[in-house]
C-alpha cells in the first residue's frame, strides 16, 4: 500500500529532472518506530530516499529505494552504540544527504548529529508513544534538529519541540 | 483468531500466560502468540518468538482480536487494518521494560477510546470474557495526518514551515475543550498549558479568566 503510493508519485514524478532532487536519509530503528516512519513516508515523495533501519526484513517495504541495516543500538551498550555510529557515519558520508530524518530512537539520533556536520537539514519527529515527555534521544536532540516535533500539543515548549499533526 | 504479540524487546510472559490461560478455560483452540525473547511454553495456544513483518501484518489480518503489549507497531498495525484491539501496558517494576512509558502510552489511548486497555491480568481477564461489547475499530488511513505530511513535506522544500500555524489551529481545538470541559484540574490533559505559552492574544482575550 506505501510502497503502491510512494511509487506511483515516484512515477508522477519521472517527468521531471531526478538531478534537482533532495537527497533525504530516513532513519528508524524497529517495531513503532519504523511504523510511524512508514506513515509519513508520503511526504518524501519529491526526494531520492535512501533509508536505514535496524532489521533486514523491512527492505520488501521500500523496495525500490536504497536501504541500509545498521545494528539495533540504545544507550545502555556503549559498543553497540559505537559500532552504529562508525556505520552510520560511512552511510552519511557516502551518501551526502540534503536531509536527515527521524522518527527515532538511538541510531536516529546519531544520524541526525552525524548529518548536521556535513550540512545536512534535520527532522526529529519524537515518537507518539512518548505521552508524558519526550524520548531520551528526542529532548536531547533539540539543538541539532532544524525541525523539532512532537506528536502531542502538551508536550510543546516556546522554541520547540513544536506539534504539527500525529501519524494517527 | 486471536492475534497475541509482545513485540520484540524483550519477554512479557504475564501477559502472554494470561492468556493462555484463558483459552484453555474456554476451549479456545485458535489462538496464536509472538512471544519475544522469551523461553516460557505454553498450554492451550501456539507461539513463536518472532515473526516477519510481512507474516506479523497477515496475523493481525487474519485475527478477529489483537491483545498487544502498549507498543505502537501492534497498536498501530491493528488501527491500520480496523481490528479491534486489548492492550495491557510492561511495567518496569516487574522487569518488564526499562520505564513506565508503556503506562502512559495506554493512560492516554485509554482516554482517546481508541483501543481497549487492562492494566493488570484481572483487567485482562474481564475484557476477555466481555469480548462481544468490545467495537469494531473503523480503519485508520494508512498515512500520518495531512498536517503533519504537508509540514515536513514544505520544510524539505524549503527549509521552513509555519509551526505556529498549526499551533493556532491547536489553541482554537483547546479552547473549544476549554469551554466545553470542566475543572482546572483536568486543564493540563486539554493541552491548555499551551494555551498559556501562546503569542496569538486575541484568542487568549476571549478565554477572560485565563491569566495572560
Amino acid at each position: 500500500m506505501l510502497q503502491t503510493k510512494m511509487r506511483q508519485d515516484d512515477e508522477a514524478l519521472s517527468s521531471q529532472s531526478r538531478a534537482s532532487r533532495p537527497k533525504l536519509l530516513a532513519v528508524a530503528s524497529g517495531g513503532g518506530h519504523w511504523i510511524q516512519l512508514m506513515r509519513i513516508a508520503q511526504a518524501f515523495a519529491d526526494c531520492s530516499v535512501t533509508f536505514v533501519t535496524v532489521h533486514n526484513s523491512y527492505r520488501d517495504q521500500v523496495a525500490g529505494h536504497n536501504f541500509y541495516v545498521v545494528n539495533d543500538a540504545n544507550r545502555w551498550s556503549k559498543i553497540a552504540l559505537l559500532k552504529a555510529a562508525v556505520k552510520l557515519a560511512w552511510i552519511v558520508w557516502s551518501e551526502k544527504p540534503d536531509i536527515v530524518i527521524s522518527t527515532g530512537a538511538a541510531p536516529g539520533y546519531l544520524a541526525l548529529r552525524l548529518g548536521r556536520m556535513i550540512g545536512a537539514r534535520t527532522i526529529w519527529l519524537d515518537s507518539i508513544a512518548n505521552v508524558e515527555q519526550l524520548s531520551m534521544s528526542g529532548s536531547r536532540i533539540g539543538r541539532f534538529a532544524d525541525l523539532w516535533l512532537t506528536q502531542w500539543p502538551h508536550l510543546t515548549r516556546p522554541g520547540g519541540p513544536y506539534y504539527a499533526g500525529s501519524v494517527l | 483468531m486471536i492475534f497475541v504479540t509482545v513485540g520484540t524487546q524483550g519477554h512479557f510472559d504475564r501477559l502472554v500466560r494470561t492468556v493462555d490461560e484463558w483459552a484453555g478455560k474456554h476451549g479456545r483452540t485458535d489462538v496464536f502468540a509472538q512471544t519475544g525473547p522469551s523461553d516460557a511454553s505454553y498450554r492451550h495456544i501456539r507461539s513463536e518468538q518472532f515473526v516477519d513483518p510481512a507474516k506479523f501484518r497477515e496475523h493481525v489480518e487474519s485475527a478477529s482480536l489483537v491483545v498487544a503489549h502498549a507498543g505502537m507497531g501492534s497498536i498501530i498495525t491493528a488501527l491500520e487494518l480496523g481490528k479491534r484491539i486489548i492492550v495491557m501496558p510492561r511495567r518496569a517494576s516487574m522487569g518488564e521494560q526499562r520505564n513506565d512509558h508503556q503506562m502512559a502510552t495506554a493512560r492516554r489511548f485509554a482516554q482517546q477510546g481508541r483501543i481497549e486497555v487492562a492494566f493488570d491480568e484481572r483487567e485482562l481477564l474481564d475484557k476477555l470474557d466481555h469480548l462481544d461489547v468490545i467495537d469494531e475499530a473503523e480503519p485508520l488511513r494508512p498515512q500520518a495526518s495531512q498536517d503533519l505530511i504537508a509540514s515536513i513535506r514544505t520544510f524539505i522544500r524549503t527549509g521552513h514551515v509555519d509551526v505556529e500555524a498549526h499551533r493556532l489551529r491547536y489553541d482554537q481545538m483547546a479552547l473549544q475543550n476549554c469551554r466545553s470541559s470542566v475543572p482546572s484540574a483536568r486543564r493540563e490533559d486539554t493541552g491548555l498549558d499551551f494555551v498559556h505559552s501562546s503569542p496569538v492574544v486575541p484568542i487568549l482575550s476571549e478565554v477572560g479568566s485565563e491569566p495572560k
